[in-house]
């Protein structure tokens, strides 16, 4: 039983919404792996939709290079959109 | 007439009732923790058809009965349910080979339900056939798996296939509360219930590598409250807080 393969879960909460990573479970396939996630992470009309994924697919990045990949964006508040000017009528922004 | 009735939603309820305790004992040893949640969702879903049932039967006895007077306060002589769903869960291919069974069985019934004459019962079909139709999914899958899977699953799932197919006869020998519901329109067509299911049996078989057995001597009994010595202890431990403190409320 240990050497099933594990899979990442996502679900989708509502239509318009994105799926979302919600946990992971041992199946010996795409289909019992869809089985098993309806019962274990949609007892609760969490979902609308399930995506499943073999985790041996996702490639992360190191967090030991997280200097380098997301530290240089820290100083360069030019690529948020602050700097504009909105009119008083656009709400939601 | 109504005694008929009443015994036919008896019968329904108890299938129900009795089949979600067995499962609802898997609860903390299922083989993983994914089917561990399986086993007992399928447990929730049944006790909760047979809790609609039993407040329809309720309904219609008055003198005080409730859902739970009907499911407590009853001895083994008077449940209804077929001899299958109270055999002992054994091992998870026993498991899974008595609910695949039942789900063959009970989907078929639960659509010709949903055309029921009675309004009550044709709501409550519908309501719970979504159920039904997963069920019969998962445990349709599970016999795929464990008969085309490895030699100890395929030897487990025949040993369990040779406990319980003399089991799976009673449920085409109708009683007499079945044959006046069928005549009456409440339960039509249940003549043709047993084709399909060994339609369904058959296919699921193929894909499984398993042979189907010859048609053989077959248990019956429960519906007429005539039951293996199972039920007993199934009840003995379901019933015992109202039994021994009767009236209990949390």
């Amino acid at each position: 039983m240990n050497e099933w393969p594990l899979w990442e879960i996502f679900i989708r909460s509502k239509n318009g919404l994105s799926h979302k990573h919600v946990g992971s479970l041992h199946a010996t396939d795409e289909e019992m792996a869809m089985q098993n996630a309806r019962d274990v992470y949609t007892r609760r009309s969490e979902g609308i939709s399930i995506w499943v994924v073999e985790s041996k697919h996702i490639s992360a990045s190191d967090p030991d290079e997280g200097e380098s990949l997301f530290d240089p964006a820290n100083d360069k508040v030019y690529r948020h959109p602050t700097f504009y000017n909105l009119p008083d009528e656009l709400k939601h922004m | 007439m109504q005694d008929h009735l009443y015994n036919f939603l008896l019968y329904l309820g108890d299938n129900a009732l009795i089949l979600g305790h067995r499962l609802s004992e898997w609860c903390g040893h299922g083989p993983v923790l994914e089917q561990d949640m399986a086993l007992t969702n399928i447990a929730l879903d049944l006790v909760g058809q047979s809790r609609n049932i039993f407040q329809l039967a309720a309904k219609m006895q008055g003198e005080g009965a409730t859902e739970d007077t009907l499911a407590y306060l009853r001895d083994a002589t008077a449940y209804k349910n077929i001899l299958l769903v109270e055999q002992k869960n054994g091992d998870f291919a026993k498991t899974i080979l008595r609910q695949f069974f039942y789900d063959a069985f009970n989907y078929p019934c639960y659509q010709r339900l949903m055309q029921s004459s009675n309004k009550d019962i044709a709501a409550f079909a519908e309501k719970s056939m979504k159920e039904i139709t997963y069920h019969l999914k998962w445990s349709s899958e599970w016999v795929i798996r464990l008969g085309d899977g490895t030699e100890e699953s395929l030897r487990r799932i025949n040993e369990a296939l040779e406990d319980l197919w003399p089991y799976t006869g009673e449920m085409f020998k109708y009683a007499d509360f079945e044959i006046a519901m069928t005549e009456s329109g409440v339960f039509p067509d249940a003549a043709g219930i047993e084709a399909e299911w060994e339609q369904e049996v058959k296919n699921i078989f193929a894909q499984a590598g398993l042979e189907l057995p010859e048609k053989a001597w077959m248990h019956d009994g429960g519906k007429h409250g005539r039951h293996s010595e199972h039920l007993g202890y199934i009840l003995a431990e379901m019933q015992f807080l109202q039994r021994a403190y009767p009236g209990q409320k949390w």
